[in-house]
């Protein structure tokens, strides 16, 4: 190369030959080792980012939590509703509605176009879980609404009322139809992550619902727990163990069997100690549900644990999400051993890159 | 259910599967970066015409490349690498690995190689050994020659300048000298997929897919949700931010091929400014032949670092409708080495997501009526 004093400022060049792994330049290694190519250096145009991150700021996160907890508390209502239990029927059901009002607004907070929010039920479209999110959200919105005007139907001086016995007749399908619709609400919006080029959020997709329902139903026990009083919080004991068993067990099934690389914002950086932070407060609380939720100061304790563990696993995972997008490295690396292995394997037609 | 099958994955016609009911030949671009020399008239053209606000100026530090990557503001990029011999023997010894491994194989049961490559075959074989012995530094020292020379120039049409050009090229091809330095300069643009993560996952139905089988999003509709930023598997898309003043403030953007001079039978901004013919337009048919014929040419003429992205109709995305001839591996340039559309997972996504949901209601149901008040 020809040098001149023109090119005494030019930038150092990044060593070769040496494979690194991890950082902006992590290396990797060829698997076929029969292939006359010599290991190539992970590659990226000037440490760049591929796939970007969405414009999402912290309202979406908080969404998911408050999904959730809308969910999980539609059917804390339902079966308080089921089984007779007035405290948790009209707890669940407010709780419900102020979630969902809170996450909707949140939602609509976060557009770049707020005004504009009310186009998202210009079309039903399957193949954008945010479309059919929308429109669970908006049914879910809607029953969640009509619980609470049944329930404070029940608080009528006259029961006699042609009004108050309307609300009566209209309880059952309230109800019912936040049962229905609950469990989509809380599942979606697991969908609603794996369905994009973050490459964290997309590998979850198989594990990630069940990490999220558990969460929901967790929150939901969560909030019941501190609302409810102890002679009738134990489905709720229940409801929170299970919800924080399935939390736990599906987010440790998933970074288990997702790819090691992909798996690593997980558990590095800020998201990393936001999900062992909310590992600890799920189990903790659960715990302190399961074994001290009798005791009303105990109950809420862990109820507020519940909660926020669950918040922080979606601040937790989202986080991970935005970071794997963020850096090259996650975009590049499993693309390249998944072409790799298609290639080992003889499947050579179906490369985005192609000699002729 | 054939119907059905391609909808997600897999070859298809983007413009019949939108029901069009006057639908036009399918347009794209065909960039060969293999002639780009980096003027940016390309940026400067998609900016004037479509009316984009400047979105910031700066000295990136990235060689001449100062607008950094495709976003909300800019909708054709061009980037600059630069090289020495080292990365460019590996290019060309991977785009060498392409070539012996056959790619694309023909799917349904057709010939081998075409007839072109197969002629080059020995040259490059004799290369390789060229190569090995030669290559690194100080240019035409190395006295090994290959015997193909002259058989492939006959691919090419030697007229004028280019007639030394190639002459120069077999030279080097034969004696397996390679420059001690290149810049690999290379126009990025909106692939308008036939399978697009964005257009599937835009929730309010602001991106449509025109008659042209491109990929347009309405700045009247859209309302700025980000899905689509977060599903493009290119990083094309962005969520326009800036100033209250700016256009189009809030809503996602990116390339639309110029939509509305397709419309009135023109050529799209860049591809007209380009002064090399770097950018090429035109039905996407004739862009994947020329791009094919292309590459073929500059195998036959030793620089088997040469190789097409998204000229295969059965990758991840359903071939792309901006087809590039690269000279480096994809992520070189920024681009995914193996993109797949998200949405072609949904389907067991939604499956998981219902059994999750069926868990849910389970577990709940389970606390409710396993226990006494």
């Amino acid at each position: 190369m020809t040098t001149n004093p023109f090119d005494a400022d030019r930038p150092p060049e990044r060593p070769r030959g040496a494979r690194r792994r991890g950082g902006r330049n992590g290396g990797r290694q060829r698997r076929d080792e029969s292939v006359m190519v010599p290991d190539v250096e992970f590659q990226s145009y000037y440490g760049r980012n591929i796939v970007k991150a969405p414009p999402w700021k912290h309202e979406i996160p908080a969404y998911l939590f408050l999904g959730g907890l809308a969910a999980g508390s539609g059917l804390v209502g339902v079966g308080g509703a089921a089984r007779n239990l007035p405290r948790l029927r009209r707890g669940g059901r407010i709780a419900a509605l102020a979630a969902v009002a809170l996450g909707g607004g949140a939602l609509a907070k976060d557009l770049g176009r707020p005004e504009r929010a009310l186009n998202m039920m210009r079309t039903v479209k399957l193949t954008s879980p945010m479309s059919v999110g929308s429109w669970i959200l908006a049914a879910f919105g809607a029953f969640a609404g009509l619980s609470v005007v049944t329930e404070a139907g029940r608080e009528l001086p006259d029961q006699d009322s042609l009004l108050a016995k309307t609300l009566r007749v209209a309880d059952p399908p309230a109800t019912i139809g936040s049962a229905l619709f609950s469990a989509p609400l809380a599942a979606y919006t697991a969908v609603l992550l794996s369905d994009t080029a973050a490459p964290t959020w997309h590998e979850s997709y198989r594990e990630l619902p069940f990490v999220f329902v558990g969460s929901a139903n967790a929150a939901a026990a969560g909030l019941a727990l501190v609302t409810s009083p102890t002679d009738e919080n134990a489905p709720v004991r229940a409801m929170a163990a299970t919800g924080a068993a399935l939390e736990l067990g599906a987010m440790e099934v998933m970074k288990r069997r997702m790819d090691p690389l992909l798996a690593e914002p997980l558990h590095e950086g800020t998201a990393g100690r936001l999900l062992r932070a909310s590992e600890l407060l799920t189990a903790g609380g659960a715990l302190g549900a399961l074994l001290f939720g009798r005791n009303r100061a105990a109950a809420v304790v862990s109820g507020l644990a519940l909660m926020a563990g669950s918040a922080l696993t979606r601040f937790g995972v989202f986080e991970a999400g935005m970071e794997s997008a963020k850096d090259p490295k996650y975009t590049v690396t499993p693309q390249q051993d998944r072409l790799e292995e298609r290639r080992a394997r003889g499947v050579t037609d179906d490369s985005i890159t192609t000699a002729r | 259910m054939g119907f059905w099958n391609n909808q997600l994955s897999g070859p298809t016609d983007p413009i019949a599967d939108a029901a069009w009911e006057e639908p036009q030949p399918r347009k794209g671009f065909f960039t060969d970066t293999s002639i780009c020399i980096g003027c940016k008239a390309c940026e400067v053209a998609c900016k004037e015409w479509n009316a984009i606000p400047e979105d910031g100026l700066g000295l990136l530090g990235s060689s001449y490349d100062n607008t950094g990557s495709l976003g909300a503001s800019t909708w054709r990029h061009v980037a600059f690498i630069e090289q020495t011999s080292e990365r460019i023997e590996t290019a060309r010894e991977s785009g060498r690995r392409l070539v012996d491994l056959g790619m694309p194989a023909v799917r349904a049961g057709g010939a081998g190689a075409p007839s072109g490559l197969n002629g080059a075959r020995p040259g490059v074989d004799s290369d390789r050994t060229a190569d090995a012995v030669g290559a690194r530094g100080a240019a035409g020292t190395a006295g090994v020659t290959g015997e193909a020379g002259p058989a492939r120039g006959a691919t090419v049409d030697p007229t004028g300048d280019q007639a030394a050009a190639v002459a120069q090229a077999n030279t080097a091809a034969a004696s397996g000298t390679i420059p001690d330095f290149r810049w690999l300069m290379a126009s990025d643009v909106c692939k308008h997929c036939t399978h697009a993560a964005c257009l599937d996952v835009c929730p309010t139905g602001a991106l449509f897919r025109t008659e042209f089988g491109t990929v347009v999003v309405q700045d009247d509709v859209c309302n700025g949700c980000g899905y689509c930023v977060a599903a493009c598997p290119f990083g094309v898309i962005e969520k326009r931010q800036g100033e209250s003043t700016v256009k189009n403030l809030g809503v996602a953007q990116k390339c639309t091929l110029c939509y509305d001079r397709l419309g009135a039978g023109q050529t799209p901004a860049c591809a007209q400014a380009c002064p090399t013919t770097s950018i090429k337009f035109g039905d996407l048919d004739e862009m994947r032949a020329v791009a094919h014929e292309r590459v073929e040419t500059l195998h036959a003429n030793g620089f088997t670092e040469a190789r097409l992205y998204g000229a295969d109709p059965n990758d991840g995305v359903g071939g792309t409708g901006s087809v590039f001839l690269l000279l480096d591996e994809p992520e070189v340039y920024g681009l995914p080495p193996d993109p797949r559309v998200t949405t072609a997972d949904l389907p067991d996504m939604f499956r998981k997501a219902g059994v999750a949901g069926l868990a849910m209601l389970a577990l709940a149901a389970a606390s409710f009526l396993g226990r006494r008040r």
